[in-house]
């Protein structure tokens, strides 16, 4: 065990992780919008909630190494991107990567928030239509913080996911703290020692994440 | 559809070939996984708090950790690891083990940590009944186990199982970092030869959908099968 090498890594790593943390926010920043947007598409049965079917079911039945992959070396090749003001965002390997997230994690957030919606006890609907409040105002003021409560222990999973998914940015040339672990790694062949700092990193901030959806479900739950 | 032709011309036997490949990965590092949750479920429902700390840490550290570190870990360091245990013995000639084992062994230990947390909600699930009926009985422990718990454990882990697999088969695309020539690195050796990545990716995504399709028809069925009875 080197030591010496887990002090001298440790900070090099902890610059990584403001990268990791940039990616996981924008991501899920621009993932709860992109959720939120194909559940409601989901809620009627129509042509609209078809392509939002097929997208979710894209995105979770793919690795998201190959849908950074398309995005990122791929879409390089499509004259319309090329060619026009888009380059400027998919020449960037982070554009790049924080798109290919967010359209990750948007899937299986429109996934949870579906299942939110649907389990919504009929009660409060109907409560709000006795009260004679618009339909508009039931689902912005009923349905939808409703379900946001209802979701929060699966989103809380979705966010430990996605930070876990951040370190595929290091195969895109992104120095996140998987990208400088990889890097220290080969230079210094001690795998276990950046293991451990790196791993620790890492499940820090799993475990706040951890705390924080606990926190808030506690915050919000009906019962206090 | 040249680019996918099979023989010298095209692309298609390899990538045939490479989907072989990410399926006996795939399986490999579940029947890994099965292993690993068979010895951890145990530990963790024990009432010995220290077994129960081993149990913890693994499943937490794992499924805290990408999976792509603990990928580079194994790739880096197994061989690493091997040599040393090899040394005690008295053998110092160089190891190096083939990226199948590594990759298999390394997704294998992740798809183990979700497994033991399924067999862990199965059998807590299980009627309270049953572990009693079988106490009365005089079972023996292994009895009791194989014979009783582990067959309505399976049973009732068969949806979350399946979520496993779709796990597994996607991380496997990891391991083209390691050079196994499975779906992704086919690909990607195929994009940079023929400068055409997007439809190679593109194809990658076809192919990984394709498998978790008629995997989940399979496992529906069994699904089926299983609940004959319920």
């Amino acid at each position: 065990m080197d030591i010496d090498l887990i002090i001298t890594s440790f900070p090099k790593l902890l610059g990584g992780a403001l990268i990791t943390l940039k990616l996981l926010f924008a991501s899920m920043f621009f993932g709860i919008f992109i959720g939120l947007f194909f559940a409601i598409l989901r809620i009627r049965n129509n042509f609209l909630s078809k392509i939002a079917y097929a997208y979710s079911y894209i995105f979770r039945g793919t690795p998201l190494l190959v849908q950074i992959f398309i995005i990122y070396y791929g879409f390089a090749e499509i004259d319309l991107i090329r060619k026009t003001f888009l380059w400027e965002a998919f020449k960037e390997p982070y554009w790049c990567a924080i798109i290919a997230f967010a359209l990750n994690t948007g899937a299986y957030t429109s996934e949870i928030l579906r299942s939110a919606f649907e389990t919504i006890k009929i009660g409060y609907i109907e409560a709000g239509k006795s009260l004679g409040i618009s339909k508009k105002l039931i689902f912005y003021k009923i349905q939808i913080p409703i379900a946001i409560k209802q979701s929060l222990p699966a989103y809380g999973n979705e966010i430990i996911l996605m930070l876990k998914g951040t370190s595929l940015a290091s195969t895109v040339t992104l120095m996140d703290i998987t990208g400088i672990a990889k890097y220290i790694i080969s230079t210094t062949f001690k795998p276990i020692e950046v293991f451990i700092v790196a791993g620790s990193i890492y499940l820090f901030m799993t475990f706040i994440i951890h705390n924080v959806i606990k926190f808030l479900e506690k915050k919000y739950s009906f019962n206090n | 559809m040249d680019l996918l032709a099979f023989g010298k011309t095209g692309w298609g036997d390899e990538l045939f070939v490479a989907a072989l490949m990410t399926i006996a990965v795939s399986i490999t590092a579940m029947l890994i996984g099965f292993i690993f949750a068979l010895i951890f479920t145990p530990l963790k429902l024990s009432k010995n708090k220290f077994l129960n700390l081993i149990a913890n840490s693994y499943t937490t550290v794992i499924r805290g950790v990408p999976e792509l570190l603990v990928i580079y870990l194994f790739f880096f360091g197994g061989s690493g690891a091997l040599m040393y245990v090899a040394s005690i013995f008295g053998y110092y000639e160089y190891i190096e083990i083939n990226a199948f084992i590594t990759g298999s062994v390394a997704i294998g230990i992740i798809s183990g940590a979700y497994s033991t947390e399924v067999f862990r909600g199965a059998i807590q699930s299980i009627d309270k009944g049953q572990f009693e009926a079988s106490k009365v009985l005089g079972f023996k422990k292994h009895i009791h186990f194989f014979k009783i718990i582990m067959p309505q454990m399976l049973r009732l882990s068969i949806p979350n199982l399946s979520n496993v697999w779709q796990i597994t088969l996607k991380d496997t695309s990891l391991i083209s970092v390691t050079g196994l020539v499975e779906i992704m690195r086919q690909s990607y050796i195929a994009a940079g030869s023929t400068r055409d990545p997007l439809f190679f990716y593109s194809f990658a995504a076809v192919l990984y959908l394709a498998l978790t399709f008629l995997s989940m028809q399979l496992i529906n069925r069994l699904e089926l099968k299983y609940n004959k009875g319920y």
